[in-house]
């Protein structure tokens, strides 16, 4: 692959089958899209570089200008602005809760963004609300990106959906994805259901309101983000830390996936999703897209 | 003087939404997580597993220290201490 620049290598991230998953569920096929596969590791990359081109197309971005694009994250969206902020000369300001793991802080901070730290007990919904009050209080300081109302993020997953759809050549059947900001659910599930009405669209969230899927929102008891439609999803599976956390455990060690913990869940609500399929004797194609990878935890974050 | 616990969002439901309580006397950590149970039911399963351990994703601070390299449970408490309950991770993205 030979690129302009780096940014031109976001997307087209393969897309894998789960063969020993599949053994479960004779008649249904299982594959897993493996976004850690973009250039700063993540799904993330796909809506930094959405909301940032659509940014610089506005004016409310320029390299070298006046503002720095500032968005509260709880690392993965962090790592995509900083090191995209780093390739097209824009500077970028973090709000993050201080509990984020050691190594999103240190991948954020090296690439050079600015970090600000919110009370870690107020979780992500704290981080958003300290970026939405620096963005009120410093209009001329920064470009609030706001990925959890920004229609960009959505519309990033087109992408998502359109590489979905043409690797299976349409058979998708069933689109398994977690919710965080909710731009990869909302997105993908738009694209592939303009592909095809039939496409079921199911989310997958934390059991419970304190969990250690990091990267999914458990939304009853979080601020629910502007861009969620609950209506456009077919169903939600709720899916406990240790279901999440084993499934990663199966995925690196029967199918060398070096899954994280949001990507655990994904998989895991593709699997139940497949059982039932298989159960009821129906075949289908079940995708699930998996956002990174596990080296973005194996360090605890030791702070209070 | 007592103990300070700090709560954090996902588990003020279960706490009628205090983000700090404070406990007159707690020996250990353990004994100051019976006593959060006991006032506000439903804590513990969110906190301990069901050998009663801490769950991987939960941790407690004592003061600005992880319990788990203090003594887990075990650890020690006295007056004046703030034990926090701090999610392993901070959700969304």
């Amino acid at each position: 692959m030979i690129l302009d620049r780096l940014v031109a290598a976001v997307g087209n991230t393969p897309q894998v089958r789960l063969a020993s998953l599949e053994r479960d569920v004779p008649g249904v096929e299982l594959w897993a899209k493996l976004e850690w596969f973009n250039p700063g590791g993540s799904v993330k990359d796909r809506a930094a570089l959405s909301i940032i081109q659509d940014a610089l197309a506005r004016g409310q971005l320029a390299p070298g200008g006046p503002r720095a694009l500032l968005d509260s994250t709880s690392g993965n969206t962090g790592i995509a602005y900083a090191w995209i902020g780093a390739a097209l000369g824009l500077r970028v300001s973090l709000v993050m809760p201080e509990n984020v793991s050691d190594a999103r802080k240190k991948l954020t901070h090296i690439y050079g963004a600015e970090q600000i730290f919110s009370d870690p007990q107020e979780l992500s919904d704290g981080a958003q609300r300290l970026a939405r009050q620096l963005a009120r209080d410093y209009p001329e300081r920064y470009f609030y990106a706001d990925q959890y109302s920004n229609p960009m993020n959505p519309a990033a997953h087109e992408s998502t959906a359109r590489e979905l759809w043409e690797a299976t050549q349409g058979r998708v059947t069933h689109a398994v994805l977690g919710l965080g900001t909710t731009g990869t659910a909302m997105g993908t599930g738009r694209g592939l259901r303009r592909r095809n009405p039939a496409i079921e669209v199911i989310a997958v969230e934390p059991a419970e309101a304190l969990h250690g899927l990091e990267g999914l929102k458990h939304l009853p008891s979080s601020i629910i983000p502007d861009i969620f439609r609950a209506d456009e999803l077919t169903r939600t599976l709720r899916i406990s830390t240790d279901e999440g956390w084993d499934m990663a455990d199966r995925l690196r060690e029967h199918e060398g996936l070096l899954a994280g913990h949001s990507a655990g869940a994904a998989a895991a609500g593709a699997l139940r999703i497949a059982r039932e399929l298989s159960a009821a004797g129906k075949g289908g194609c079940v995708v699930c897209v998996l956002p990174d990878r596990a080296d973005r935890y194996l360090s605890p974050p030791p702070t209070a | 003087m007592a103990i300070t616990v700090k709560i954090p969002a996902p588990l003020r439901p279960l706490t009628q939404n205090l983000s700090e309580v404070a406990l007159e006397s707690a020996a250990t950590v353990g004994a100051a997580v019976e006593e959060l149970s006991r006032r506000y039911p439903g804590l513990r399963e969110r906190l301990l597993d069901d050998k009663g351990g801490l769950r991987r994703y939960v941790n407690l601070f004592r003061n600005d220290q992880d319990v788990r390299s203090a003594g887990g449970l075990e650890a020690k408490l006295s007056d004046g201490d703030r034990l926090s309950v701090v999610p392993a991770i901070a959700g969304g993205r």
